[in-house]
């Protein structure tokens, strides 16, 4: 599949986003007035930061109020809606923590639920795929919503909880590449059952329909990068992972002082942003759509 | 609304014979031509001239080369591919704004496209590649069964049926009603084997393909009957051209 940095902006800044709402909301951290102000501003920017990015991606954004109307079928439909919930609901609670000085427990925990709601619509949008067999299983949802919690951890600075909440996400981050790496073949599907012609022999693509390329290839049939797709989970895995936990263990030496200590968690931050957005584009480079089968291709 | 209908008051659809198809891409031109200048926005091609053209179409042909494992020769199968007008369409639920809907007259398979925000999801849903993003008018494209041509009472009634059917010079593509047992499509599709692709994805999809007739025998080193009366080609040449083969030879150099 096509890694489009609108969408790769979008799942790793908003998945942050909306889990540091989650933290928020319920109730971890309880900042007031400016602090909570500083607070709901670093978690509104990225969420609505990334759910402005996605809309780069349409061919028609102007158009993109009619997206709230099926949520009946379509998981699209039903992440447009939950994100505005959720932050209309984020949104009161925030007003009690910054103006009244109170803390709202059970709308904190319904904007909570809500937002990491929202993230898990976002996964299922992928999931739904069965022409996707490496996005279509239950990995899917389990390494976004791991990671969407384990970066809320990380940036509310809880850092006993994030360092469990991380090795957590790592560990569905592989299992979404061990089962992904197997998904295709397991699915049954080859250019055999695409042409209908795999039980009389070999089915090997002879032409294609086209001479130049096409919005099937250029959307579906994206290979660049599959080259040094180990080296780059490595670089993902230890970039989202392995230096936020390491620097995390260091803030809580003794003899650390306060300020290197804000110093080192934001630099574990910092990392665990990279390593998500390489994580999320090879989430993309790698995905192998079905319709490459018709062009001998994967 | 993006919900499926549970069922069509009729499957209209197409059966495509794999066994008649010659690959002239008639059916690709004659679609393009009808769908730009008809139903809905028109079908973009950019750099038509240049080095890297590209361009929207709701049909193509794809050629492939099946090896059966007996040693037998190789077939070429041409193999032209639109929207199969499934009956359980994905690319339909997964719309967000209930652009993408399926027709409970008829069964076809429509995007409205002024509601089309241009997320692509519904290509992403489609196994087959039928759906394609316009690069110009960034609203989803798709295979309409010519809708504006089967009802249209002011084309003469041979016209009413798709662009693509009528163009075949080889009769290689069917249009009917696959909810009528007696229709052309579903009889041919009962006597031939029509298969769906991909069944395994649970798309149900109404179009079917009509399997190539097996090759029966390796015809390679066949003779034909009338060649033991043909004149036999002379093996050595003979007269002037033999004369220059043997003073040719014994030149210098020439024995190689």
């Amino acid at each position: 599949m096509h890694p489009a940095p609108s969408v790769i902006l979008f799942s790793t800044l908003s998945g942050l986003g909306f889990g540091l709402l989650a933290f928020l909301g319920l109730g971890v951290l309880q900042p007031t007035g400016m602090g909570a102000f500083i607070w709901f501003f670093i978690a509104y920017a990225l969420a609505v930061g990334g759910l402005i990015s996605s809309t780069f991606h349409l061919g028609r954004p102007e158009r993109a109020l009619k997206a709230f109307k099926q949520w009946r079928s379509s998981w699209l439909s039903r992440e447009g809606i939950c994100a505005v919930v959720a932050l209309l609901v984020m949104g009161l609670y925030a007003i009690g923590a910054i103006f009244l000085g109170t803390h709202w427990t059970v709308l904190g925990v319904v904007g909570a639920v809500l937002s990491v709601l929202t993230v898990f619509t976002t996964a299922m949008i992928y999931t739904q795929f069965k022409t996707v067999p490496r996005w279509h299983n239950i990995t899917t949802p389990a390494m976004f919503l791991s990671i969407c919690i384990a970066g809320g951890a990380l940036l509310a600075g809880q850092v006993t909880l994030a360092i469990p909440l991380l090795i957590l996400a790592a560990l569905a981050q592989l299992a979404h590449w061990v089962v992904g790496d197997k998904a295709l073949e397991a699915s049954g599907t080859d250019m055999g059952t695409a042409t209908g012609l795999g039980d009389r022999g070999t089915v090997r693509a002879f032409e294609p329909p086209h001479t130049g390329t096409n919005y099937l290839l250029k959307e579906f049939v994206y290979v660049i990068g599959r080259k040094h797709a180990a080296k780059l989970r490595i670089v993902a895995m230890g970039l989202m992972v392995v230096a936020p936990i390491v620097l995390l263990a260091l803030t809580q030496l003794a003899s650390v002082s306060g300020t290197a200590d804000h110093v080192l968690a934001a630099l574990a931050v910092i990392s665990h942003l990279v390593g998500v957005f390489a994580a999320r584009w090879l989430f993309f480079a790698q995905a192998e759509h079905v319709v490459g089968l018709y062009y001998g291709k994967r | 609304m993006t919900t499926l209908p549970t069922s069509t008051d009729r499957k209209l659809g197409l059966v495509i014979d794999l066994d008649t198809c010659v690959g002239c891409h008639a059916c690709v031109i004659s679609c393009k031509g009808w769908n730009t200048e008809n139903y809905g926005a028109p079908l973009a091609d950019t750099d038509a001239y240049g080095a890297n053209p590209s361009g929207t179409f709701l049909n193509r042909v794809h050629s492939y080369e099946v090896q059966p494992a007996n040693d037998a020769p190789a077939q070429l199968i041409h193999f032209p591919k639109s929207c199969l007008h499934c009956e359980d369409a994905p690319c339909v639920t997964v719309c967000p704004t209930g652009a993408s809907y399926k027709r409970v007259e008829d069964g076809i398979v429509l995007v409205n496209e002024a509601d089309c925000i241009g997320c692509g999801l519904c290509a992403w849903a489609c196994p087959y590649g039928a759906r394609e993003m316009d690069a110009v008018e960034k609203v989803m494209k798709k295979c309409t069964l010519c809708v504006d041509r089967i009802y249209n009472e002011n084309l003469p009634e041979e016209d009413r049926e798709p662009a693509c059917v009528r163009t075949c010079p080889a009769g290689a593509r069917h249009f009917g009603d696959f909810a009528d047992p007696d229709s052309n499509v579903s009889k041919l599709t009962a006597e031939r084997g029509g298969m769906d692709l991909m069944p395994e994805m649970g798309t149900k999809p109404v179009n079917k393909y009509l399997p190539p007739r097996p090759k029966d025998r390796d015809r390679s080193e066949d003779v034909d009957i009338l060649a033991p009366f043909l004149e036999p080609v002379a093996a050595e040449p003979t007269g002037f051209l033999g004369w220059l083969d043997k003073a040719l030879t014994t030149m210098p150099g020439g024995k190689s």
